[in-house]
C-alpha cells in the first residue's frame, strides 16, 4: 500500500476545501451543542428529579449508530449540511451534558454559599462563581466533545455532506488507498489542532489552576 | 531499640528533609516526634519501616539495618498508624485489623479470631468488626487503625499524627486509651503529632525538630519543660510552658491537714466518707467540689483551689474516701517553686544560646538540675 | 411520521422478519458476537495498560494524549484502509473497534487507579503488603466501578459502531441500516437503528445492574 504524493499535490486545493468544510460542520455541532446542553445541565444540577431523565435520555441518544441519526434526519433536513451539524450535534450532546452536570457538581458548597451570602444573587451566583469554577470539567468535556465531532464528521459521507469523509467512499470505490490515508491523516491532524487550541483557551480562561503564574 | 545514625534525607527536588540526625529510642517507651509542618518529624517516622529511603546514614531497628531486610517482611513487623487510619474502604472492620496475620499467612481462621480479639482491646464491639468502615465514626476508624497495627503483635508501632483528624474530647479519649493500652502492652511507640499538649501527655521522651530537618533536642518531657534546648524550643513549648510543667506533676507528696470543723464552712460527706460538697452555714448553700487523688496533677490542684470557696481542696484515697485538704498557700508555694525555676532555666539557656559557654551560668544550671529531680521525686509519688 | 411508526412496528414484528438466516435473530447474534470479541479483545489490551500506568503514576500524560488520538480515529476511514490493506475479512472490522474501545477503557482505568485515597495506598504499604498485593487487594478492587464504567461506555460505543461490519459487507444488524439505505428503505434503516439502540442501551443496563449488586457494600461516591 504506498502514497500517490502526485495526487495529493494535484488535489491540494480540494483537500483544503474539504478540511474546512469538515471543520466547520464539527465546530458548528458543538458550538449547537453547548448551547443546548448548557441550560439543561443547570437544570439537571439544580432538580434532582430531572437528572437521571435528562442523562439518561441523552445516553439512550448516544448508543443510535451514528448513521442511522442521520438516515433518520433525512426526511427532516434532507440531504444537507443541516443533517450533519443536527447528528454531530446529537452526539456531542452527551458528553457536554455529562461534563457539565459534574463540573457543576464539583464546585464547593461553601464556595456558593459565601457568594450567597454576601448578597450575591443566584443568577450572578451562577454566572460569575459556578460557571467559572465548573469551567475546567465543561472544558475537558468540550474538548472531548471536539475530537469525537471531527471524527464522526466523515460518517455523513453517506448521506451527501461528510467533509473529509468523502474520500474513504472514495478510495473504498476505486480501491484506491491514497485518499483513505490522506482523509485519516487529515481528520487525526484537524482534531490534533483543534485540541491544541482549546487547550490553549482554557489556559487562558482558567488562570486560577495553573501552578506557577 | 531503634536507633538512627548520622541519616540525612534530601528529597528529589532538592529540599532536606532531615538532617544528619542521630538518636537512640530506648524499648518499651513513647517517643514523640514534634515540630511545625515541613521539620523532618514524618520523614524520620517513615524512614524506620522504609516507607521512605535515607540518603545516607544508618537506621536499625532491634539492631539489624532496615535497608538490609525485604521491605514488606520489616513493615509487617511493625506496627502503623496514619491520620485518617488509611482503612480499606471495600474490607470489613474485622477484615481490616487482620490484614497483617493474613500478610503473614496465619489462615482465615486464626486471623480473625485474632481480630476480633482485637476489636475488644482498643474498646469497639464485636458488631462493630461485620461492619464497613465509613459506617463508624472517625473516633471508632482511628481504633480500628491502632488494632489493625497491633495485630501481628508487633513490639514496634509507628503513628503519623493519628488523632489529628477527630474532634478534641475524641481525641482526649484515645489518648486515654493509648496510655491505657501502652502501660499493658509496653511497645515502642514512635508518635508524630504537632501539638505540644498532645506532646507533654503521651511522650516518655519527646524529641523537637525544627524546619530544614534538624533535631533541637530530645529529652523527656519534664526535662524539656525546666530546661528548653534553646530559644526556639522554649518558644514552641508555648507561654503556659510553667503551667504544662504543672500538669505533668502529682500532688501525692503534697502535705495534707484536716477538713476544717466548726467554722463557717462544712465539707459534707456521705456515709462512706466520700466528699460531696462545702456548705456555708452563714447562708446554708452548698457548692460542689471535685475531690482529687493523689495522681492528679498539680495543675489540676491549682485549678481547684481557685474554683472552690474555701480555697482548699479535697484530698481522697484510691476509693475516693476523704484523706484530707491541702490549702491553697501549699498548692501555690509549690507551683511557684516549679515556675520560676523553669523561667530561670530559660534565661540560662537563652544566655547559653548568646554567649556560648560561660562559667557564669553554672550555678543556675545546677539548681535547674535540683529542681527537676524534686519535680521526678514528686511525679514519683503516683504513676502518671 | 406517524405512517412512519406505524410502519416501523410493522417491521418489527413481522414475523418474516425473525426467522431463516437473515433473520434478526441470526443478525442479533451477529451482532452480540463482533461487539462481545471486540470488547474483550480491547480490554485485554487496555486493562493492563490503565492499571500499570494508574499503580506506577507514570506514562499518565501519554495515556491521555494516546486516548484522544485514538479517539480521532475516523473509525469509517479506518475500516477502509485496513480492508484495503488486508483485504475482504472481519479484520478491518476488529481492529476499527478495538481502536474505539481502547482509549474508553484506558482513560477510566487510569481514572479509577488515580482515584484510590493516597492514604489508603500508603497505609497498605504500611501494612507490608507487596507492590502486586497492593494492586489487586487494595488499588484494582477500589478502582473496580470505574473500571467497569469505561468498559459499558466501551461496550455501547462498540455495538452502536459494529453496525460499520455489514458496509465490508458482513452481517450484524447493520445489515438492515445499509440495506435499507442502498434500497432507499427508510423504514428497514429506522428498524435497524433501533434495534441497535436497544441492544445497547439492554446491555448497559445489563452491566449496570451487575455493578450495583457487586458494590452495594461500598460507601458513596468518594470511597
Amino acid at each position: 500500500m504506498t502514497i500517490d504524493w502526485t495526487w495529493i499535490a494535484d488535489h491540494s486545493a480540494d483537500l483544503t476545501a474539504l478540511s474546512l468544510s469538515h471543520l466547520q460542520a464539527a465546530l458548528s455541532a458543538v458550538l449547537f451543542g453547548l448551547l443546548i446542553s448548557l441550560p439543561l445541565a443547570v437544570v439537571a444540577h439544580r432538580v434532582r428529579a430531572l437528572r437521571g431523565l435528562l442523562l439518561g435520555l441523552s445516553n439512550v441518544l448516544f448508543t443510535i449508530p451514528s448513521i442511522a441519526v442521520f438516515v433518520l434526519l433525512l426526511p427532516v433536513s434532507g440531504l444537507t449540511r443541516t443533517t450533519t451539524v443536527i447528528g454531530l450535534t446529537v452526539y456531542t450532546l452527551v458528553v457536554l451534558l455529562r461534563n457539565t452536570v459534574e463540573g457543576l457538581d464539583s464546585v464547593p458548597v461553601k464556595t456558593k454559599e459565601a457568594a450567597t451570602a454576601m448578597g450575591t444573587r443566584p443568577l450572578r451566583v451562577l454566572l460569575t462563581v459556578e460557571l467559572p469554577l465548573a469551567l475546567p470539567v465543561i472544558m475537558a468535556g468540550v474538548r472531548i466533545a471536539t475530537v469525537m465531532a471531527i471524527s464522526l464528521v466523515s460518517v455523513a459521507t453517506y448521506i451527501g455532506d461528510g467533509g473529509l469523509g468523502q474520500l474513504f467512499t472514495d478510495g473504498f470505490q476505486r480501491n484506491y488507498p491514497t485518499p483513505v490515508i490522506t482523509g485519516v491523516a487529515l481528520t487525526l491532524l484537524l482534531a490534533l489542532i483543534a485540541d491544541a487550541l482549546l487547550v490553549a483557551l482554557q489556559h487562558v480562561l482558567t488562570p486560577w489552576t495553573r501552578k506557577r503564574a | 531499640m531503634i536507633q538512627f545514625q548520622a541519616v540525612h534525607k534530601q528529597f528529589p527536588n532538592g529540599t532536606t528533609a532531615v538532617h544528619d540526625l542521630s538518636l537512640d529510642l530506648p524499648e518499651g517507651g513513647v517517643t514523640v516526634l514534634v515540630g511545625s509542618s515541613g521539620c523532618g518529624k514524618t520523614t524520620t517516622l517513615r524512614m524506620i519501616n522504609r516507607m521512605v529511603e535515607p540518603t545516607s546514614g544508618t537506621i536499625r531497628v532491634a539492631g539489624k539495618d532496615v535497608t538490609e531486610q525485604d521491605a514488606a517482611e520489616l513493615r509487617r513487623s511493625i506496627g502503623y498508624v496514619i491520620q485518617q487510619a488509611g482503612l480499606f474502604p471495600h474490607r470489613t472492620v474485622l477484615d481490616n485489623i487482620a490484614t497483617v496475620p493474613l500478610l503473614l499467612g496465619w489462615g482465615r481462621r486464626k486471623a480473625r479470631a485474632r481480630a476480633a480479639e482485637l476489636l475488644d482491646t482498643v474498646g469497639l464491639t464485636a458488631d462493630a468488626g461485620k461492619r464497613y468502615p465509613h459506617q463508624l465514626s472517625g473516633g471508632q476508624q482511628q481504633r480500628v487503625g491502632v488494632a489493625r497495627a497491633l495485630a501481628a503483635d508487633p513490639p514496634v508501632l509507628l503513628m503519623d499524627e493519628p488523632f489529628g483528624a477527630v474532634d478534641p474530647v475524641v481525641r482526649t479519649q484515645l489518648q486515654d486509651e493509648l496510655l491505657r493500652l501502652q502501660q499493658e502492652l509496653g511497645k515502642t511507640i514512635v508518635f508524630v503529632t504537632h501539638d505540644i499538649d498532645e506532646a507533654v501527655r503521651l511522650g516518655d521522651r519527646i524529641a523537637v525538630f525544627r524546619t530544614g530537618g534538624h533535631l533541637v533536642q530530645c529529652a523527656p518531657p519534664e526535662e524539656l519543660l525546666a530546661r528548653p534546648a534553646d530559644a526556639f524550643v522554649a518558644d514552641f513549648l508555648g507561654a503556659e510552658r510553667g503551667l504544662k510543667l504543672l500538669s505533668l506533676t502529682g500532688i501525692a507528696a503534697l502535705p495534707q491537714g484536716a477538713a476544717p470543723d466548726g467554722g463557717r464552712w462544712e465539707l459534707l460527706r456521705d456515709p462512706a466518707g466520700k466528699p460531696l460538697a462545702w456548705r456555708d452555714t452563714d447562708t446554708d448553700t452548698e457548692t460542689p467540689v471535685r475531690p482529687l487523688k493523689g495522681t492528679d496533677s498539680l495543675l489540676s490542684a491549682l485549678n481547684e483551689s481557685v474554683a472552690s470557696p474555701t480555697g482548699l481542696i479535697a484530698r481522697v484515697d484510691e476509693d475516693g474516701v476523704l484523706t484530707g485538704v491541702t490549702d491553697r498557700d501549699t498548692i501555690h508555694d509549690h507551683a511557684n517553686r516549679l515556675h520560676v525555676t523553669a523561667s530561670r532555666d530559660t534565661l540560662a539557656a537563652d544566655d547559653a544560646d548568646t554567649l556560648a559557654a560561660d562559667d557564669a551560668d553554672a550555678p543556675a544550671a545546677a539548681v535547674a538540675v535540683e529542681a527537676v529531680e524534686a519535680v521526678e521525686a514528686t511525679k514519683g509519688g503516683g504513676p502518671a | 411520521m406517524y405512517e412512519l411508526l406505524v410502519d416501523l412496528g410493522g417491521w418489527l414484528t413481522g414475523p418474516e422478519q425473525w426467522s431463516g438466516s437473515d433473520g434478526i435473530g441470526v443478525r442479533l447474534l451477529e451482532h452480540l458476537q463482533y461487539s462481545a470479541l471486540a470488547t474483550v479483545v480491547a480490554a485485554a489490551i487496555a486493562l493492563p495498560i490503565g492499571l500499570l500506568i494508574g499503580h506506577t503514576g507514570r506514562g499518565a500524560f501519554l495515556a491521555i494524549n494516546l486516548s484522544s488520538f485514538g479517539r480521532a480515529l475516523p473509525t469509517v476511514g479506518l475500516v477502509v484502509l485496513v480492508f484495503l490493506a488486508s483485504g475482504l475479512s472481519m479484520t478491518p472490522v476488529y481492529v476499527a473497534l478495538v481502536a474505539l474501545a481502547v482509549p474508553a477503557i484506558v482513560t477510566n482505568t487510569y481514572a479509577g487507579m488515580a482515584a484510590v485515597d493516597r492514604d489508603v495506598k500508603d497505609a497498605a504499604r504500611g501494612q507490608g503488603m507487596r507492590w502486586h498485593q497492593v494492586l489487586f487487594q487494595v488499588e484494582l478492587p477500589l478502582a473496580l466501578p470505574l473500571i467497569m464504567t469505561g468498559l459499558r461506555l466501551a461496550l455501547i460505543q462498540v455495538v452502536a459502531t459494529a453496525t460499520i461490519a455489514a458496509y465490508v459487507s458482513f452481517g450484524g444488524l447493520g445489515r438492515y441500516v445499509f440495506d435499507g439505505l442502498a434500497q432507499r428503505d427508510l423504514v428497514q434503516v429506522l428498524g435497524g437503528a433501533v434495534l441497535v439502540a436497544v441492544l445497547a442501551v439492554a446491555l448497559d443496563l445489563l452491566l449496570a445492574g451487575a455493578q450495583r449488586l457487586l458494590f452495594r457494600h461500598r460507601a458513596p461516591a468518594t470511597a
